[in-house]
Formats: C-alpha cells, sequence, structure tokens
C-alpha cells in the first residue's frame, strides 16, 4: 500500500503552515501610546471590488495624519499609522479590526466604507470597548459607543434632498437602487416622506451589486415619466447606468436624478458629459468655499499629484482623524472611555465648514449641500442647509417618520 | 404597452451584447475545450484599448479613434489569446477542467496588472459624437449606441461565418472541431489551427470590449461582470456551434429583458440560471449538437 | 512506523497545542483555515476522486452557515424577539421559514440535511443527463450566482448583503470569552478530524473505487452494471455535506456570515488550496488549504496588492509544472528515492 504511506507522510505538509503561524505570534507590539509614538489603525479595501473608493479615504487619513504630526503630533507624540487591508470581504474586515486591537495595539481606528463592513466589524470594537471613526455618509438607525460616524446619517443627506426637489416642485418620483442595505433602507425613508408630503412613487427598483444592464430599467423610467429620479446605486452600477440613460432620451431638464453615492471620484468614472446637469446630494464637494477646504485640496494634491481630486467620503475621513485628535488633546490620553467622554461637543473648523461632535449619538452636525454635476466633472453647489444640521441617526424628530424605527 | 414595445430593441440589444461577449468563447471553448476564464479580461483589454487611443491625442477627435480602436483592440487582445495558448495553454490538452483553472489564475492577474497600471477607478472613454442620442421609430426608442451594437454584432456573426464557410482557414478550423483526430490525419496542422483559433476567438472579446465602453464601465472588473453571462450562452447554445451561440444569445436576451420588465433585475437573474439548468435537463448538450461517433 | 505516520502523530500533536501557545486572535485565524480544510477534503473527494469540478462549494458551505446563523441569532434574540437585522430591516413578525430553527436539534440537523438534500436532488437531475466536465462546472458556478442574488435580495430574512454578524453564544460558549474561542477550536479540530478519516475511508471503500473507475471511464462502469449517476451524486451529496459543516463552524469561530463568503469567486479560491495542496491526496488537500489561507493573512497583512498576482501565478505555477499538487511532487520525489535506493538493496 504505498500510496496509502504516501498520503499519509502528506499531512507533513502541515508541519510548515502550523509552525510559521506559531512563529508569527508575536506577542504584541506594546501599548496604543507607549514610548513617544501613537499607534492609530487605518483600514479600508486596497484590494477588490471596494478599493476603488476606500484607497482615496486611506489616502486622505493619511494626509490628516501627516499634517497633525508635522504640527508636533498629539500629547507630545507622533501618531503611527498601521495600514490593513479589508479586501471588500466583511468577514476580513472583522479580523483586521481585531488584528489592529489585539496586536497592534492601536490607539482608534480609522475605518470601513460599506454598511457591511461597519456591521461586521461593531462587534469587534464594542467587545473590545475599541473605538471605530467611520466616515461614509450611512442609512442610520444605529448609535453604537463605540462608534463615531462623521459622514452623514439619513438627515443630513437624504431628507435635505428630499426637501430640495419638493420645493422644486417635484410630485412624482422613481427610486432607483443597488440592492443592499443601504438603498433599501434610504428608500423606506423616501416612501414614508413621500406617503406624508404627497409625493407619488411611481416605482421602486433594485439591480444586484455590479449590474451593468440597464436598459430595462431605463424603459420602466420612461414609461413610468417620473419628475425626478432617486439614485441609490452603487459604484460601477453608476458608471452604466448613466451611460444608457442618456441614450433613451430622459434629460436632466425633463428628469434630473438625484444621485447619493456619486462623488467627483465617480464622475471622472462615468464621464462627465455622461452625468452632466444631474443632481447630487453631499455634505462636501471639492468646489466648496472655505479657508480650510482650499488649504486641503492643495495639500491633498501636493500629496498624491495635481489630477486627483477630493471627495465627501475623503473629507470625513479627513475630519475624523482630526476630530479625534482633538478629542484626544482634551481628555489628555488615548484611553478610549475618557476620549469618548471628550469628544462630545468638540467642533473644528473642516473643509466643509464648522463640524460638531454630538455627545449623545456619536455621529457629527453636518451642513447638507445639493450639487449640480458640471460638464468638467466637478460639482456645483446650488443649495445648502442655513447651517449644520445635528444629527438624528433613527429620525426622531421628524413625525413622519415614526414608524421607521 | 408602449413600455412592452419599447422592451423589443432592448432585448435585441442585451442580445447583441451577449453574443459579442460570448461569440469569441464558443470557439475556444468549442474547439478546444479550453474554459478561458480569462476571456473577460481579454474584453477588459478591448476596452482599456480604446481609453488608450482615445487619451493619446494622436488620433484626433473621438469618433475617429472610437473606430480605429475596434481592430486594434482585435489585434491586441488577439495576441494576447495567441501568447496565452503558446505559452501555457497548449500543455493541457485533454485537461478542460485543469485549463479553467489555469485561466481562472490568468484572469486574476490580469485583473491585478490593471488595477496597477491604470489605477482601480473607472477611466473614461467617451462615446464619439454620432453614438450619443437616440431616435424614436414608431414611437419605440432607440438609443444610437444599442442601434450600434446590434450592427457590430451582426458584422460579428457574418464575418465569422464567411470566414468558417468561404475561406480554407475557416474549414480546417471546422474540420478540427468536427474531428480532431481525423483532421490532424488528413495533414491539417491542429497545432497552428489552434493557435489561430484563439487569436480569433480572444481578438473578439476585444471587438467586443471597445462596443462594451459605449454602455457600460471600463475598470479593472470589467471582465468579472460578463464573464458567468458568456459562458451561460455557450452551454446553452451547444459546442463550437455558430448557430447555437446566435440563438442562445438571442433567447437569453430576450428572456432577460421581458422577465426584467415583468419582474425586477435580481429575480430575472436568477430565473434565467434557472431556465439554462432546466434547458440543460432537456438536451445536456446545448441546442446544437455535432453528431459524432464518439461515446465521450 | 512509517514516515508519514510519525507526521500524522506530529500533526495531531500540533494542532493539540496551537490553543496553548498561540493568541486567541491566531488562534481564531488557525481555527477559519481549518474550516476552509474541511470544504477542501470535499472538494478533493468530488474533484480529485470523482472527476467533477464543483465551482458552486459556496453554496452548500452558505446552506450550513446560514443555518447555524439563523439558529444562533434566534437565541440570541431571545423568545420573543428579533434578530437585530430583521428590525432595521422592517421585518415585525418572525418569518415562517425562520420558526423551526429555534430548535437547536432542528438547526443541526438542517446544517447537515439541507446542503446535502440540495447537492443530492442537484446530482441526481445533473448526472443523470449526462452534464459532466466543463458543462457540470459552469452549471455550479451559474448556481453560486444565483445563489447569491437570492440571498442579497431577500434581505429581511437573510440580512442581505451584510450576511449576520454579532453572535455571542454558540451552545452554551461564551465566544467572546478566550475560553470560548479555543473550545469552538477544538470543535473545528475534532470535525476535520473526523472529516478527514470519513473521506479515507470512503476512498478506501469499494465505493471509492467505483468512483475512480467512474472518473477514468464513465461509459465503462454503465455497461458494467452500475449507475454512475448514482455514485456521482453521493460523493457530490458527500463533499456538500462538509462544506454546509464547514460553513456551519465558520459562523461561531469568524463571527459573521454572509453572501460576499459565497459567490464565484470565493468558491474558486476553496479551489486554489486544493489544486496547491493536490487534489488526488486528501492530506495533501487538508495541508493545502491551510498553507493556502494563511499565505493569504500573511500576505494583506504586509503586502496587500500582491496578494492577487500571487494567487493567481501560485494557481499557474501548480498546475503548469506540478498537476498534481505538492503532493504530486512529493510523491515523484519519493519515487526517485526508493528508484536510487533498489538498485543498491539488489547488490547487497
Amino acid at each position: 500500500m504505498r500510496s496509502r504511506t504516501l498520503s499519509r507522510g502528506l499531512i507533513a505538509l502541515l508541519l510548515p503552515a502550523l509552525l510559521a503561524t506559531a512563529c508569527v505570534d508575536e506577542p504584541g507590539g506594546g501599548a496604543g501610546a507607549s514610548g513617544d509614538e501613537i499607534k492609530v489603525g487605518v483600514l479600508h479595501s486596497l484590494s477588490g471590488t471596494m478599493a476603488i473608493s476606500e484607497v482615496t479615504v486611506r489616502d486622505a487619513e493619511l494626509l490628516a495624519v501627516e499634517e497633525i504630526n508635522a504640527k508636533g503630533g498629539v500629547l507630545g507624540k507622533k501618531i503611527v499609522p498601521v495600514v490593513e487591508d479589508g479586501a471588500s470581504d466583511w468577514p476580513t474586515f472583522a479580523e483586521k479590526a481585531q488584528k489592529l486591537i489585539s496586536q497592534d495595539k492601536v490607539a482608534t481606528v480609522f475605518g470601513g466604507w460599506t454598511s457591511a463592513s461597519r456591521k461586521a466589524m461593531l462587534p469587534v470594537f464594542e467587545r473590545n470597548k475599541a473605538l471605530l471613526w467611520y466616515p461614509v455618509q450611512y442609512e442610520g438607525l444605529e448609535s453604537s459607543p463605540y462608534i463615531f460616524y462623521t459622514g452623514a446619517t439619513t438627515n443630513q443627506q437624504i431628507v435635505p434632498a428630499l426637501d430640495y426637489l419638493a420645493a422644486q416642485g417635484k410630485k412624482k418620483m422613481f427610486l432607483v437602487g443597488s440592492d443592499y442595505v443601504f438603498p433599501r433602507t434610504a428608500n423606506k425613508i423616501i416612501k414614508a416622506y413621500a406617503a406624508a408630503k404627497g409625493i407619488e412613487v411611481l416605482g421602486e427598483e433594485y439591480t444586484p451589486l455590479g449590474h451593468t444592464e440597464y436598459s430595462t430599467l431605463v424603459n420602466k423610467i420612461a414609461d413610468a415619466k417620473p419628475d425626478a429620479v432617486f439614485n441609490t446605486l452603487n459604484g460601477d452600477s453608476n458608471v452604466a447606468f448613466f451611460k444608457q440613460l442618456r441614450g433613451s432620451g430622459i434629460t436632466p431638464q425633463t428628469t434630473p436624478v438625484v444621485s447619493v453615492s456619486v462623488a467627483e471620484e465617480e464622475v471622472k468614472g462615468i464621464g462627465p458629459e455622461n452625468v452632466a446637469g444631474h443632481l447630487v446630494a453631499w455634505n462636501y464637494y471639492q468646489t466648496t468655499t472655505t479657508p480650510a477646504n482650499d488649504a486641503f485640496v492643495k495639500a491633498f494634491k501636493a500629496k498624491y499629484g495635481a489630477d486627483k481630486v477630493t471627495s465627501d467620503p475623503m473629507e470625513a475621513g479627513y475630519n475624523a482623524v482630526h476630530l479625534w485628535a482633538e478629542a484626544v488633546k482634551k481628555a489628555g490620553t488615548t484611553e478610549v472611555e475618557a476620549v469618548r467622554k471628550a469628544a462630545g461637543g468638540i467642533t473644528i473648523e473642516a473643509p466643509e465648514g464648522p463640524t460638531t461632535i454630538d455627545g449623545d449619538n456619536q455621529h457629527v452636525a453636518k451642513t447638507a449641500r445639493i450639487g449640480l454635476v458640471q460638464a468638467d466633472g466637478q460639482i456645483k453647489e446650488v443649495w445648502s442647509s442655513p447651517g449644520p444640521i445635528k444629527p438624528d441617526p433613527y429620525l426622531k424628530s421628524y413625525d413622519w417618520a415614526g414608524g421607521l424605527s | 404597452m408602449g413600455a412592452l414595445v419599447n422592451q423589443l430593441p432592448i432585448g435585441l440589444s442585451i442580445a447583441a451584447v451577449l453574443l459579442l461577449i460570448a461569440l469569441g468563447l464558443t470557439f475556444t471553448f468549442g474547439q478546444m475545450g479550453v474554459i478561458n476564464m480569462a476571456h473577460g479580461e481579454f474584453i477588459m483589454a478591448g476596452a482599456y484599448t480604446a481609453y488608450l487611443l482615445q487619451s493619446s491625442s494622436l488620433l484626433g477627435d473621438t469618433s475617429q479613434s472610437f473606430l480605429i480602436a475596434l481592430p486594434v483592440a482585435f489585434a491586441v487582445a488577439g495576441v494576447m489569446g495567441l501568447l496565452l495558448e503558446w505559452s501555457l495553454v497548449r500543455r493541457f490538452y485533454g485537461r478542460p477542467l485543469d485549463t479553467l483553472l489555469l485561466t481562472w489564475g490568468v484572469s486574476l492577474v490580469l485583473q491585478q496588472l490593471a488595477r496597477d497600471v491604470f489605477g482601480a477607478p473607472n477611466v473614461q472613454v467617451t462615446a464619439p459624437g454620432w453614438l450619443v442620442g437616440g431616435v424614436d421609430v414608431l414611437g419605440v426608442r432607440l438609443p444610437y449606441n444599442r442601434v450600434f451594437i446590434v450592427v457590430l454584432a451582426v458584422l460579428c456573426v457574418v464575418g465569422v461565418w464567411l470566414y468558417l464557410t468561404r475561406l480554407p482557414a475557416g474549414r480546417r478550423m471546422r474540420a478540427v472541431v468536427q474531428d480532431r483526430e481525423l483532421a490532424a490525419y488528413s495533414g491539417i496542422a491542429t497545432g497552428r489551427v489552434d493557435r489561430f483559433t484563439f487569436l480569433l476567438g480572444s481578438g473578439l472579446a476585444g471587438v467586443a470590449g471597445v462596443a462594451l465602453t459605449l454602455v457600460g464601465p471600463v475598470g479593472p472588473s470589467l471582465g468579472t461582470f460578463y464573464i458567468v453571462d458568456a459562458f451561460l450562452v455557450v452551454v446553452a447554445g451547444g459546442l463550437g456551434q455558430l448557430r447555437g451561440a446566435v440563438l442562445a444569445a438571442v433567447a437569453l436576451g430576450f428572456l432577460n429583458g421581458y422577465l426584467e420588465f415583468w419582474t425586477d433585475a435580481s429575480l430575472a437573474k436568477v430565473l434565467v440560471f434557472v431556465a439554462v439548468i432546466a434547458f440543460l435537463q432537456v438536451r445536456p448538450q446545448g441546442m446544437f449538437v455535432l453528431k459524432g461517433r464518439a461515446l465521450v | 512506523m512509517t514516515w508519514g505516520r510519525i507526521s500524522l502523530v506530529v500533526c495531531v500533536v500540533l494542532l493539540a497545542l496551537a490553543p496553548f501557545a498561540l493568541s486567541p486572535f491566531r488562534l481564531g485565524l488557525l481555527a477559519k483555515y481549518l474550516c476552509f480544510a474541511i470544504v477542501a477534503v470535499g472538494i478533493a473527494l468530488a474533484w480529485g476522486q470523482g472527476g467533477m469540478l464543483t465551482l458552486g462549494q459556496g453554496v452548500f458551505f452558505g446552506l450550513g452557515g446560514y443555518a447555524m446563523a439563523m439558529y444562533l441569532k434566534l437565541k440570541e434574540a431571545g423568545s420573543a424577539g428579533l434578530p437585530d437585522f430583521m428590525v432595521w430591516s422592517g421585518v415585525e413578525e418572525l418569518p415562517a421559514l425562520w420558526k423551526p430553527f429555534g430548535n437547536p436539534v432542528f438547526a443541526l440537523a438542517a446544517v447537515v440535511l439541507v446542503p446535502g438534500l440540495v447537492a443530492f436532488l442537484l446530482g441526481l437531475l445533473v448526472f443523470r443527463q449526462r452534464v459532466r466536465g466543463a458543462y457540470f462546472a459552469i452549471l455550479s458556478q451559474a448556481l453560486a450566482a444565483a445563489f447569491v442574488i437570492l440571498l442579497v435580495g431577500q434581505q429581511g430574512l437573510t440580512g442581505g448583503t451584510n450576511g449576520m454578524t454579532n453572535f455571542s453564544q454558540f451552545f452554551g460558549l461564551d465566544l467572546t470569552d478566550p475560553n470560548g474561542q479555543r473550545a469552538v477550536y477544538a470543535v473545528t479540530a475534532l470535525v476535520l478530524g473526523v472529516t478527514f478519516l470519513v473521506a479515507k475511508l470512503l476512498v478506501r471503500s469499494r465505493f471509492g473505487r467505483l468512483l475512480v473507475a467512474v472518473r477514468d471511464g464513465e461509459d465503462r462502469v454503465r455497461f458494467l452494471g452500475y449507475d454512475p449517476a448514482v455514485v456521482k451524486a453521493i460523493t457530490f451529496t458527500v463533499s456538500a455535506v462538509m462544506a454546509g459543516l464547514a460553513g456551519a463552524l465558520f459562523v461561531p469561530v469568524v463571527g459573521i456570515i454572509s453572501p460576499a463568503l459565497l459567490g464565484i469567486v470565493p468558491s474558486l479560491e476553496l479551489l486554489v488550496g486544493v489544486a496547491v495542496g493536490g487534489r488526488f491526496v486528501l492530506a495533501g488537500a487538508i495541508a493545502g488549504a491551510i498553507a493556502v489561507n494563511y499565505a493569504k493573512t500573511l500576505f494583506s497583512e504586509d503586502f496587500a496588492e500582491g496578494w492577487l498576482y500571487l494567487q493567481g501565478g501560485l494557481f499557474v505555477l501548480v498546475l503548469v509544472f506540478a498537476p498534481k499538487g505538492l503532493a504530486g511532487l512529493v510523491e515523484s520525489a519519493r519515487d526517485r528515492v526508493a528508484a536510487r535506493r533498489r538498485p543498491v538493496e539488489v547488490l547487497a
């Protein structure tokens, strides 16, 4: 039975893997704030489908770290970023978060993009009582004590966009989204809003992530003749959607599309000529005129190249690092509970304007902005809220939203 | 009702896209039994060719560069396919399943290569002016870019058909598809025919890539969006059968168009998969089967 | 006492010592690799022994994983409550499909039976029609794609793209506690051991020989009076059950189950380890799965962008130069040693 002993012998192949696992298991590299360094984790997808978006946020966060270090760091210590790859894979996000916390012993983590990656990391941070700064607009209905949300929640992006459309006299809407949590929740909110304000929702369509065939959907929209389309498609699908919408005779003049996941970076990929004239809703554009933004755009282009654009999630990631640094300064320590306590009420002059952490739900007050996509790929602000809007992730202060959470 | 009629050209245009992406596969799969998972990346190569030609200012306006991109992309993707066949695939005769894994490995490398060379974000390919917009014919909306894709698909099919039936090289190819050993005994250099088949099949992928820049994203993951659909067409159509591929593409195109119209995009996709699986229960070898004596 | 037997003992000892030597974080990773190794055993059976290249093993992994996750979620939600994702998806009443999963016995049975049944029915259907080789591979791939779309679309029922996360308990074990994690690791290692033995017995049995015969000459087997479709369907079922078990263990080990784990690419990735280790040798497949997943972790920590090159390149290299995987290399090396030794023995 030669083959039998042979196959047994091959179990030996296990040996290297096991031994290597054991060898790598070094006992961690000291606490987050030891010596003259403070380690922070930066956890975004650097590979896979989400890399397209998340790499830019990582770049913005690293820029913020650099800026803080150039001014002497925090508490007299330099910030050292530990960058990890979430690989567009939710379990990997959880795994890497755990690694940053227990092995690198970082003081805090900046990271995530998709709702799924945040939901995957949430239990890790709550169990380890560690801090996550999440920099992307999201679907709300969440308020973890161990997460700071520096992107918009629904009442700072979707609700203002609806208010804007209603004010423009749009009475009939068509909802288009990728099939995942954010669009479904967003559309639930839109439908509640529409029901209360007498707006008619003519259709609600979802396509799988990565879908590229939109002719049927465009036909459905053309058939329904809405006043506006509310678009929550994600990533590559936007390119296909706008390219195929353009040939169909639906124009921004008759039927504007309001997108909440299309920023400067995405406009570049879609081709500005395909999306020019349509609307987007964010809290920040590269063209936003504040002194802090001039400095941010200039620094970003100096570091990463003149052809680079800045976008809302990048700015939110950039803010997150600065907000954390301010909270640490106020607390006088990087210890998580102290930072959490100190964070409430902290304000910075961010590129989008003054940005304040809400101590109750750990979101930030942000100014809502509606923008018009220009032929050159930039976005021009056409409306903004009078001031920063207080975050309300559960939409408790809106009477029409009673049944949502 | 208007929308229902409108779905007709849409079904046709989905069919045209399916046909363009699957046409090359029917040959590599049909003739050599090679399941080329890197086919999607050849489509991507075609799309990036269009991007490069457009962004290099040598070629004047966009409409010129777009038209020139069609033959150039054919050459670029074709040569890539040739290299793949010559360097790797030809070692794998009689191991069709291994070619699937092999070419998947190649496709991963090509995707990452594209990411490193062109960056992870999508790049912008501007459609030539005469392909922007559309026209209403009898109340049916025909976007120009869709019309173009349908015409291109028809041209490709006619071209391939002429090649297969009228040219000696095409006849040799058919001979190899039908009976490789007999063809070899009759003095056909099957190795050379194989290489040429790969060139042709991959080249068609490149052409498809240029056309897809009109309607879809151009990025490193472009290939992954189309590869499964392309294989479904080939499997449903039958090995190496031109008419099978055409018929399967048209059937799946209309099925997709109308199912999505009546339900939604997700459900339509699932139903199409189910339909193909069910169809293979009835005809396990696809629509058209080569008659042969071989048991396998 | 052969070389092989010694290494088997060493491996068992190493796996037994791991909980004491590794930090909980690394131990969790090892447990994850072991889950993939369980799938690998099933793939080696179906692909290596049976010649069925299954590109949809993620489906069965998912069926097992979701069955387990549903039970754990219900347990966590308590008798009256709804799982957290249903609350934010706007589901008000527990769907009928979920109700039986409150029962641990039902859930455990589902982990084994659901993937098994699906695989058996599908296998019988497909193999009866003599769909094989490349056709089967592509069909299984389409199945994985359809399954993911279906899961994602039913957000209220399955958690959509997010899947299910946040498990703190596993049959009385506290998953937040290092000791609980060690126990889960031990269970996983044990299941891997049992899986390996079962597969080993199956391969050595009469059935195993029949399976290899079907792989190498299906028609001849049919002429001999056997039904190859049944042989293949049974093997496919066994491999699906193994994937289901692995999925069920993955949930407490990693703490998440989501469609991102089950699609076309993850299903193909499951094959990489098997191909590298050697698909014809069960132990080789296990070793390959562990080694490849370990390499993935290592690379993504230090050299994220390079992983795809390595994974793709490794696949190509192995298929070109060592189609039987590392196991094949070891085999041929050993043959050479044996060949060199034999003449000496004759002389002596």
